[in-house]
């Protein structure tokens, strides 16, 4: 090699000055000290599991397992009358993401099947970065739009429409998930033996039975572990709802109306002067549990039907 | 050979109509959301531009005139939390892609890290806040400090810098390994010199997603205590701050309507940062990619 073209295409193989003599010791540090790394990554879910399991238990000492579940008032920071009945913080959560999910399921399938059976490599190239830029966008700048663009919109067509509703930042949380959907939806699509699809055809089915009938059906534990991650991403989202949705912490399933979420919560009274070690919050920590609580248990199933998927397509 | 063409029997016993629309419809599903978000900028871009100038960028907020003021201390805050992120969250995140791929692939702690990697990928980012708090601010006592947000930002990017570095330690050919140490080279000497350099823009790339990852958050800033107000940029690990996006939240929920146009402002910043380091991102991958063999 003289050095000169290859040497351009290359760079990284060419033998560097002399490579300093290995040492038993040394490189048993070096190991060490990578799986130090490497063990942060357990340090850290120990770590939140640790908080968030203390400082709730310090709230639980406080309010009773019943008050929490068993009432359907949530008014901590009321001087008298409180009130710390969770669930207007799950009904905002539920119906939140129960909206932003009937947009991204359908759109997010939809884009995976299009982009996998339908269009050409080319075009695909281009729109696949393309949806992925919606996962990139900031969701407080998604918040923005929620609330100064879409809820406006909105109050045109749906007379009544509060300022701060639950279905504009939902629609709005949908179309950031699309992508997350679709990108996870053709993996499992991707992933379907080419197999199962000649078979189909020749049988006589046409394209779009064997996709509906053949193709969605075999990728379907995958299609749902996907849609179980996205809702464990809708439940999670939080600085949409905390901009568009209003803030007030009604006990209702009428997406027209204001309402509070669980993450919503936590960041109202983080950016708020409620004094630390107080009653009031430690809330934040049993809703942080109780918001963990929930998405670790739509992690954990997506998983184990992506696992399913995988080992189907192996046999 | 090249591949065969795909069998394409299309609508010969449902009918082309149906299939026309259902194609149709999964385009639409795809443009829309396209739509949306050219809309989304359109808008954004519309209300705000207008309001950056030199002042904007150079100037600390006002309270009460939206029309004076600016960004520089969040801007300030921004470029120091990112600084102190990478700063963090780049040695560890390889580091441990290095082990799990490299060393330990088989060990019981990879297993272990493979499972709480996984499972932190997952977790809403506002829970990473609330580890910030407990952890950094409380119990290490940094207070509302800058290092504690970097901090609580870097063990938010951790999983996303792990995964793409394996990513692009995976796509260095196992030949090169094997003929490293049949050259007699050690392991560390082999991933060092052989390996590293060769999965180094990948591993970059990663990092820059990551990197702009950290620059949109907000909500674990809002709870480990960046103050939504402040005059002057930080000035060392232990002062207060804030970041663009806290900058723009605070703008948001003002009751005062004027100072929607300085958060469409602040947004069309963060924005142009956010492409100019995805740009780069993506330059660094098609170096990449051609030059894989």
């Amino acid at each position: 090699m003289d050095g000169s073209a290859p040497d351009a295409v290359l760079p990284a193989v060419r033998p560097r000055a002399p490579v300093p003599r290995a040492s038993g010791v040394g490189e048993r540090v070096i190991e060490l000290g990578l799986a130090a790394c490497s063990f942060v990554s357990i340090v850290v879910t120990i770590g939140i599991v640790l908080v968030l399991v203390l400082e709730a238990s310090r709230f639980f000492a406080e309010v009773s397992l019943a008050q929490f579940f068993g009432d359907t008032e949530w008014t901590p920071l009321f001087r008298d009358n409180q009130h710390f009945g969770i669930w207007p913080l799950i009904m905002g959560t539920l119906v939140t993401s129960a909206i932003a999910m009937a947009v991204a399921l359908p759109f997010g399938l939809l884009a995976a099947i299009y982009l996998s059976e339908y269009a050409m490599p080319r075009t695909r190239s281009i729109l696949k970065p393309a949806l992925e830029l919606l996962a990139g966008v900031p969701t407080i700048v998604y918040g923005y739009f929620a609330l100064t663009v879409v809820t406006p919109a909105l109050q045109q067509v749906i007379p009544g429409l509060a300022g701060g509703n639950m279905l504009s930042p939902g629609l709005v949380m949908g179309i950031m998930i699309i992508p997350m959907v679709s990108s996870l939806a053709e993996d499992a699509i991707y992933a379907v033996p080419d197999s199962l699809r000649e078979g189909a055809l020749a049988l006589g089915a046409g394209k779009l039975p064997t996709i509906l009938r053949v193709i969605v059906p075999s990728a379907w534990s995958g299609i749902a572990a996907a849609m179980t991650l996205a809702v464990s991403r809708a439940i999670g989202e939080t600085m949409i709802v905390a901009i568009a949705a209003g803030n007030q912490a009604t006990f209702s399933a009428d997406p027209r109306e204001p309402a509070e979420t669980m993450t919503a919560y936590i960041v109202n009274i983080s950016k708020g002067d409620t004094p630390n070690g107080t009653l009031e919050y430690r809330t934040i920590f049993a809703v942080g549990l109780m918001l963990f609580v929930m998405t670790l248990a739509m992690n954990l199933i997506s998983y184990r039907m992506s696992r399913k998927l995988r080992a189907q397509s192996r046999a | 050979m090249a591949t065969p063409p795909r069998i394409d029997i299309s609508g010969r016993r449902e009918g082309v109509w149906s299939e026309r629309a259902f194609v149709w419809v999964c385009r639409l599903a795809v443009f829309l959301p396209l739509a949306v978000l050219a809309w989304l900028l359109g808008q954004v871009i519309a209300q705000g531009v207008a309001r950056i100038d030199l002042a904007f960028i150079l100037e600390a907020p006002s309270q009460l005139d939206a029309t004076t003021g600016g960004i520089w201390p969040a801007l300030m805050g921004s470029l120091w939390l990112i600084g102190l992120t990478a700063a963090v969250s780049l040695p560890i995140g390889v580091g441990a892609a290095i082990y799990l791929e490299e060393y330990g692939k088989r060990s019981k702690l990879a297993t272990v890290v493979e499972i709480a990697i996984a499972n932190l990928a997952g977790v809403p980012s506002i829970i990473y806040g609330m580890l910030g708090l407990g952890l950094f601010v409380r119990a290490m006592a940094l207070g509302e400090t800058v290092i504690a947000g970097a901090l609580t930002l870097s063990i938010l990017v951790l999983p996303v810098v792990i995964m793409s570095s394996r990513e692009a330690l995976r796509t260095v050919k196992d030949s090169l390994r094997e003929a490293a140490l049949g050259l007699g080279a050690t392991r560390w000497q082999t991933t060092r010199h052989v390996v590293l350099p060769m999965a180094l823009p990948g591993i970059l790339t990663g990092a820059i997603l990551a990197i702009s990852r950290a620059i949109g958050e907000t909500a674990p800033l809002v709870v480990v205590g960046a103050v939504a107000f402040i005059l002057y940029a930080p000035d060392g690990f232990d002062a207060e701050y804030t970041a663009l996006p806290m900058q723009i939240f605070q703008w948001t929920s003002s009751p005062k309507r004027d100072f929607l146009t300085n958060a469409a402002a602040g947004i069309v910043v963060l924005m142009l940062t956010l492409f100019l380091l995805n740009s780069i991102a993506i330059l660094l991958r098609n170096r990449f990619q051609k030059r894989m063999y």
